[in-house]
């Protein structure tokens, strides 16, 4: 009697303990996040800036805050599509800009290599993003391209999209090893 | 307690209720003061169905309250009252069928009247829902006199306007219970409507589909003026921004310039052509802030720039970056846009 009373309990605690693990994918952090952070202050290897101007900006941090939130990847993604880098990189597959969807990576798919991709620009045609994307949404946006060639877990990949869709949905895609080329 | 002793608390409660009911017939945002032909039919619409449902559900209760009151007598089970039951469930029956014919041809009749315009469309103005906040676009033949007023709808009066609805992102539902009644954003699919005010006002107006967190801040105004203060505004509006007038603003245009801002703003006359967020050319000249979430004053605009996750969590303006001598300057810079 009393073990089946010690086991019920240890049931529902088991079944607490993983409901409020479940939380964590869908934690929303609006104002935790630091506005700004150090790598923002390293040299821009791009002339070009979108809206014209570059000036400068204020601290440092490894992997992506976002990498296992499934509400941080999915605003990387309105945000890839928001601040037009599907202008160039077209949903993933690539255009004038290289595909992020693959396993080739010219600088890296670390989340330090992506961030600086994005706030420093790369010589070959990637504007440099400094002062014009606040850094909580760079680390959304490095969260996103992480979870495009299925790099991040299955439960916070991102199922729908706002635009019409024609490859595979994120949460569908085979992971494949990064390999790091050096040339496109 | 302690009751009052001029009027009994019976009195007190039916002043209330009574004067309850009155405001729901007044305000700015109820369907029962309807400002224009549209919202007019839905609510006479309305009254007519709530007055024959009315009168249908007296008769039943009297009826009901006849039965359980009346005594058996000795002839119930005979073949003349069966005659007479039999007569009355199917006058009855007949009588329902009838209503629901009525009440089902006055609300086609309705309805179709709303679809058509009761004139030629005036203008035509593009709403745009975005989560969250509204877009109109007042469309021109001149691509350059196409103006945006996030989250305020101008309109002249006595003349029928067509709006024409999208959504940048999920379903959204436009609403001003004053002029109309409800129109569904689809994604991916242009809807329209049109809305006519007989009288000058301002008109509020709510997004009626559930689209995400902030779905309870996605207001709007609608300001119904004389054709002319309309045609002097829509000028206005299209004129794009001026030079700032002192030197604080200017030095807020830079800043504005050189911020996330311009990924996600447009101002007209500048290099900020973003159209993430709404556009702040006449930002100045709105009534209120963030989809009818603040009114518009020097303050509230220093608290959305500076912490508009804790005004409206989650919305898609991100935490502020910028210190706090370049924010006063923000601001005055935004103040002068009028
Ligand atoms: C004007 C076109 C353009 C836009 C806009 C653009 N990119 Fe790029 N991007 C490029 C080009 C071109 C390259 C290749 C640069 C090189 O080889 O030096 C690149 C490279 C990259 C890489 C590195 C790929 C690798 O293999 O290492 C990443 C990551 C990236 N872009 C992300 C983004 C993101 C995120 C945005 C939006 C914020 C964006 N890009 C907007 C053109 C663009
Ligand atoms: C990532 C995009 C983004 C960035 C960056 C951004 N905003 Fe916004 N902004 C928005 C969105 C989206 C809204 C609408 C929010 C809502 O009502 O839900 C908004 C609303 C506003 C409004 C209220 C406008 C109105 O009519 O209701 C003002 C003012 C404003 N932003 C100023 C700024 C300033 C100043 C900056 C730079 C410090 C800035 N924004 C940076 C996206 C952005
Ligand atoms: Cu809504």
């Amino acid at each position: 009697m009393m073990s089946r009373r010690v086991a019920s309990c240890a049931l529902l605690l088991c079944g607490v303990l993983l409901a409020g693990a479940g939380c964590e994918r869908e934690s929303r952090p609006f104002q935790q996040l630091p506005a700004a952070s150090a790598r923002t202050e390293r040299p821009l290897l791009s002339q070009n800036t979108p809206g014209g101007r570059v000036g400068e900006s204020p601290i440092d941090t490894g992997a992506s805050p976002f990498q296992e939130n499934a509400w941080g990847i999915s605003e990387g993604k309105r945000l890839f599509e928001q601040y037009n880098c599907v202008g160039c990189h077209a949903h993933g597959g690539g255009g004038m800009g290289p595909a992020l969807i693959d396993d080739r990576w010219i600088y890296g798919n670390r989340a330090a290599n992506l961030f600086d991709t994005i706030v420093q620009g790369r010589p070959n045609g990637m504007p440099a993003f400094r002062n014009k994307i606040p850094d909580s949404q760079i680390w959304q946006l490095v969260a996103y391209i992480q979870s495009m060639g299925g790099h991040a877990p299955l439960a916070a990949l991102p199922g729908r999209s706002d635009h019409m869709r024609v490859g595979t949905p994120e949460n569908a895609r085979p992971a494949t090893p990064a390999v790091q080329t050096g040339h496109p | 307690m302690t009751r009052r002793t001029g009027r009994p608390a019976g009195a007190w409660v039916a002043t209330t209720v009574l004067s309850l009911a009155l405001a729901g017939c007044r305000g700015n945002q109820v369907i029962f003061n309807p400002q224009g032909p549209a919202a007019r039919d839905i609510a006479q619409l309305g009254w007519f169905l709530f007055a024959v449902c009315g009168v249908v559900y007296a008769m039943v209760l009297v009826a009901l309250a006849w039965a359980l009151l009346r005594r058996r007598r000795e002839d119930d089970q005979g073949a003349g009252a069966t005659r007479a039951i039999t007569r009355t469930v199917a006058l009855a029956t007949a009588v329902t069928a009838a209503l629901l014919v009525v009440l089902a041809a006055t609300s086609v009749t309705a309805g179709r009247g709303l679809t058509s315009p009761s004139g030629p469309g005036a203008i035509t103005v593009d709403v745009i829902g975005h989560q969250w906040w509204w877009d109109f676009q007042y469309r021109d033949v001149t691509p350059s006199d196409v103006v945006s007023s996030p989250n305020e709808l101008h309109i002249p009066v006595g003349v029928p306007v067509v709006l024409r609805a999208q959504s940048r992102d999920v379903i959204h539902s436009f609403w001003v219970p004053n002029l109309h009644g409800k129109r569904d954003l689809i994604p991916g699919v242009v809807t329209s409507l049109w809305i006519q005010a007989d009288r000058p006002g301002v008109y509020r107006g709510q997004c009626a589909e559930f689209c995400g967190y902030q779905h309870a801040h996605m207001a709007m105004q609608v300001v119904a003026e004389p054709m002319d203060a309309f045609l002097a505004w829509i000028q206005r509006q299209r004129q794009p921004a001026g030079d700032p007038p002192d030197q604080e603003a200017l030095r807020g245009r830079e800043v504005f310039l050189q911020s996330p801002c311009v990924s996600c703003h447009t101002v007209r006359g500048t290099i900020a052509g973003s159209r993430v967020g709404p556009d702040l050319t006449h930002v100045g000249s709105r009534l209120t802030l963030a989809a009818g979430t603040l009114p518009n004053t020097r303050g509230h605009l220093a608290g959305w720039v500076a912490d508009s996750q804790s005004v409206k969590p989650g919305n898609r303006m991100p935490p502020n970056v910028l210190t706090a001598g370049d924010l006063q300057a923000v601001l005055g810079y935004l103040r002068s846009l009028r």
